[in-house]
């Protein structure tokens, strides 16, 4: 397994770090001019229907492409009392959606709880799972949680092949990910008609874009089908971000400047009209607020005097907020479009 | 170090419609159309492209393809057989000239 680039202590560890070599004068269009010529700077949030709630960087894996630096050895944890302010804001509020994630979310001693209100609520639930934390020893009630208060549950799986998973994720990750799912399809979790949605995500095992997403479930389903007997609902395909553990994986390799030069010269403007910031409010495990998950481990905070933690949540001036963007945010525009339910266009 | 194959001179590749936009603009729609989905998907025709890429040695295709047929979710077994395809078939015509060879050494002979 990998290490965290904290536990390294690199420099690269250091949001200010990342955000001075993203925002580095280079050849290409900035994100910001390129969104200026699609009519879209700046960009404003359009509501919140999905509120995603980071609850740590806690993880038992140590992902290649982790944009979260998140591993064992990593000790940040949203408490308990951030967790209610969170319940408290769903209370208050018609988000229609939480998408709790991590780190292993479900290693968060608050993540039962925070499923629980949410769904007495009757709010959506979405679980960013590892799928192998679904095979740890003190979590083997786990999968029987998830189908109880049927939480949607977004699995990491880049490939339907071993080698490539665990290039990405860690040796043995893949034959682990597919006892877990075996163990969710068992209780009904990605059957039609269950009521239990199993989504996969694929995230590219290199620097380069993700595959169409139609045509890659399609071959999810018959491989993963035919080579292990295991369903699922969807696939959603991912554009690796350059932050953090693959930004350290684009600069070690030699492909940064690639890598930016490819996800800028596949700028769609359909991609940044469709951006998931622009419905999503990002809650860090300290309760501080971002407009993504991608913003939050860059440490770039709400902008314009707005309200910068959960316990200060404000509907009204939060639902149409002017957004934070960087050149890190090419990731989510380039082809196809990516977001955390996958291409948006 | 100096070389006659630059990677980066890929990105010129719009440069050659500065001598002829028209032919240029007519070369880039017959392109973009012969690689969208069709009868074969757009995976299998990346593939093609990798091997055909591999048969006339062109590092600037090789380049681009090997991209291509992973940004299409291919996998190096497929793309390694995919250039075997390649190597197979130039092999093959090598050899299947023989014939020639042995028709004329026939001939030749006594």
């Amino acid at each position: 397994m990998g290490r965290t680039l904290a536990i390294r202590r690199l420099p690269l560890a250091s949001a200010l770090t990342q955000r001075q070599l993203l925002e580095a004068p280079a050849q290409r269009p900035r994100f910001c001019e390129r969104m200026a010529d699609a009519g879209l700077h700046p960009l404003h949030a359009t509501g919140i229907s999905v509120l995603q709630v980071n609850v740590g960087k806690f993880c038992n894996q140590t992902c290649r492409h982790c944009h979260v630096d998140a591993g064992p050895e990593r000790t940040e944890q949203m408490s308990a009392d951030t967790a209610e302010a969170c319940i408290r804001v769903l209370a208050s509020s018609s988000i229609t959606t939480v998408d709790i994630t991590g780190g292993a979310p479900e290693l968060n001693p608050s993540f039962r709880r925070l499923v629980r209100a949410a769904r007495a609520l009757g709010r959506h639930v979405i679980d960013r799972c590892n799928l192998t934390v679904l095979t740890l020893g003190p979590q083997q009630d786990l999968a029987e949680f998830l189908a109880t208060h049927q939480v949607q549950v977004v699995a990491s799986l880049p490939y339907f092949q071993p080698d490539q998973a665990d290039a990405q994720r860690g040796e043995g990750v893949f034959e682990k990910s597919i006892e877990g799912l075996r163990k969710l399809n068992a209780l009904g979790y990605g059957h039609p008609g269950s009521g239990l949605a199993l989504n996969l995500v694929h995230n590219p095992v290199g620097a380069f874009l993700p595959a169409p997403q139609d045509s890659l479930e399609t071959r999810f389903r018959r491989e993963l089908g035919q080579r292990y007997g295991v369903v699922f609902n969807r696939l959603f395909t991912i554009t690796n971000m350059p932050i953090s553990r693959f930004l350290e994986f684009l600069l070690d390799s030699g492909n940064y400047q690639g890598y930016m030069d490819r996800l800028a010269s596949a700028f769609n403007p359909a991609a940044a009209q469709a951006v998931m910031c622009r419905s999503t409010l990002s809650v860090a495990w300290d309760g501080t607020l971002h407009d993504c998950d991608f913003n939050q481990m860059l440490e770039l905070p709400l902008a314009h005097g707005l309200p910068r933690h959960i316990r200060d949540f404000q509907l009204s001036t939060l639902e149409r907020r002017p957004i934070v963007t960087g050149n890190h945010c090419f990731g989510c525009t380039a082809s196809n479009g990516s977001s955390c339910g996958g291409a948006t266009v | 170090m100096d070389t006659y194959y630059h990677p980066h001179d890929l990105g010129k590749f719009a440069d050659m419609g500065k001598g002829n936009p028209d032919l240029w603009e007519k070369f880039m729609a017959y392109y973009s159309a012969v690689f969208a989905e069709g009868a074969l998907t757009a995976r299998e025709k990346a593939l093609i492209a990798l091997a055909v890429a591999h048969a006339v040695q062109c590092p600037y295709c090789i380049d681009a393809y090997t991209q291509g047929c992973l940004e299409q979710g291919s996998n190096e077994q497929e793309m390694t057989e995919a250039v075997h395809v390649a190597c197979a078939i130039r092999g093959g015509a090598s050899l299947v000239h023989g014939v020639q060879m042995r028709n004329v050494a026939g001939k030749l002979s006594m």
